[in-house]
């Protein structure tokens, strides 16, 4: 089972490193946004430190929306979804590791960049590791719910709104804890409580977001 | 080996087919015919469990293909209408990926191997967006020369889009499997010269010979 979910996690690398235009559309969409609001906000510090958080966070929940729609759809056209059905390995397996690697390609470039971009915003340096890590926790919530939705919306005309409007309300509780963390961090306030409660996300949708994905595909399946 | 008890299939709102029974045991072949829409690909597809026939059910070994999953997968070989080939990856690297989800461990050689026993020797590193129509179906045939331990072969059209000496090659592969006592289920528009122990004609109603 271990080389299926190895093989499955490498097939995938292996495909964004082929296609890089795809992976560097969703990098470059995010930093686009969150330099937008320096620019139209104006440039007054206390300000701009003040909405750092939320605007980082915000642009990272739409940044990781727009590679979502391809999560499946490419595998589902060509037969191969059919074939990870079919296979030895247990489907949520499968899609555990397919969404392992979406976060490799699409969440983990985000976490990487935004302590950069909240320069932008003098965010104090302090706030950049809690920032850091409220993306790492949070980024990969949004990919197990964001690969409900993209299963959920296979094979619908018009799937990509769809997606959106069926996702988004579902990263509220995540915006809230991974915004919420950096923020009370700021006003010297304890936030292990948002990191705590964020990492209760991440294992609560590891641990039941492969069912449900896999759970949709059977029935996009028919 | 494979039941299929009372099926029935509607897709929209047209009956494809009803009260559709057979029962294969290992070292028989079954040929699927009909014409176009007459719902072969879609009785292959309930046979592998990845449809829900409207009515009645297909047990494999006396279990509901639906619930064994995996356990099914580990048995079962499916080649699609679709050929499951990324044009992105090579010849190579697509038959390790569609291998090593059906549970097996393919090492290099072993895939190089199948590729030249399929007639695609000189085109295991190039990427698949390179290959003919043929050429890609011939890649998702490639996994037949390496699952030859299963004990169900479902073929969907397996013969499309290949030519007289790729035919007969896999014809030739089917003919030894059923041999070694598995069974195949296939469909084909072509006569083809391998003898069916069934054939269900889903113009109609299904016979038995």
């Amino acid at each position: 089972m271990l080389t299926a979910l190895r093989c499955v996690i490498r097939r995938d690398l292996l495909l964004a490193m082929r296609r890089r235009s795809d992976v560097a559309t969703a990098l470059l969409f995010f930093v686009i946004v969150v330099s937008l609001f320096p620019l139209g906000v104006g440039p007054e510090p206390n300000l701009l430190r003040e909405i750092a958080p939320g605007v980082i966070w915000v642009a990272a929940l739409l940044a990781s929306m727009l590679s979502l729609s391809r999560l499946f759809a490419a595998d589902f056209a060509d037969g191969t979804l059919e074939q990870m059905i079919l296979s030895a390995t247990p489907l949520g397996a499968i899609v555990a590791a397919k969404v392992v690697a979406h976060w490799l390609v699409s969440g983990l470039p985000l976490v990487l960049i935004a302590p950069v971009l909240a320069l932008q915003f003098d965010l104090a340096q302090p706030l950049l590791p809690v920032l850091t890590v409220s993306l790492l926790l949070g980024t990969p919530v949004l990919s197990l719910i964001g690969a409900i939705g993209a299963a959920l919306t296979l094979g619908v005309r018009g799937s990509g709104v769809l997606l959106s409007l069926l996702v988004l309300p579902l990263y509220v509780p995540v915006l809230i804890m991974g915004a919420g963390a950096v923020e009370a961090a700021a006003v010297g306030l304890d936030n292990a409580g948002h990191l705590l409660l964020l990492a209760a996300f991440l294992v609560g949708a590891a641990a039941f977001a492969p069912w449900a994905i896999s759970a949709a595909l059977r029935i996009s399946m028919e | 080996m494979l039941e299929a008890i009372d099926l029935e299939c509607v897709r929209g709102e047209r009956t494809l087919f009803s009260g559709l029974n057979f029962a294969l045991r290992g070292g028989e072949l079954m040929r699927v015919a009909g014409a176009n829409g007459s719902g072969k690909t879609s009785l292959l597809r309930i046979v592998c469990g990845l449809l829900f026939p409207e009515q009645g059910s297909v047990r494999w070994r006396g279990e509901n293909v639906r619930t064994l999953r995996e356990e099914y997968g580990k048995e079962l070989v499916y080649v699609g209408h679709s050929n499951a080939v990324k044009d992105d990856l090579t010849a190579a690297e697509n038959v390790t990926v569609s291998c090593t989800l059906s549970g097996m461990e393919p090492d290099r050689d072993r895939v190089h191997e199948a590729l030249h026993g399929i007639g695609l020797a000189g085109c295991e590193g190039l990427p698949a967006r390179a290959l003919s129509q043929g050429q890609r179906r011939r890649v998702a045939l490639a996994r037949l020369l390496l699952c030859g331990h299963a004990p169900l072969w479902v073929l969907d059209e397996p013969f499309a889009a290949l030519d007289a000496q790729a035919i007969e090659r896999v014809q030739a592969l089917i003919s030894a499997h059923v041999a070694r006592g598995a069974a195949v289920v296939y469909t084909s528009h072509q006569e083809a010269r391998l003898p069916a122990t069934h054939t269900i004609n889903l113009a109609g109603a299904a016979s038995d010979r």
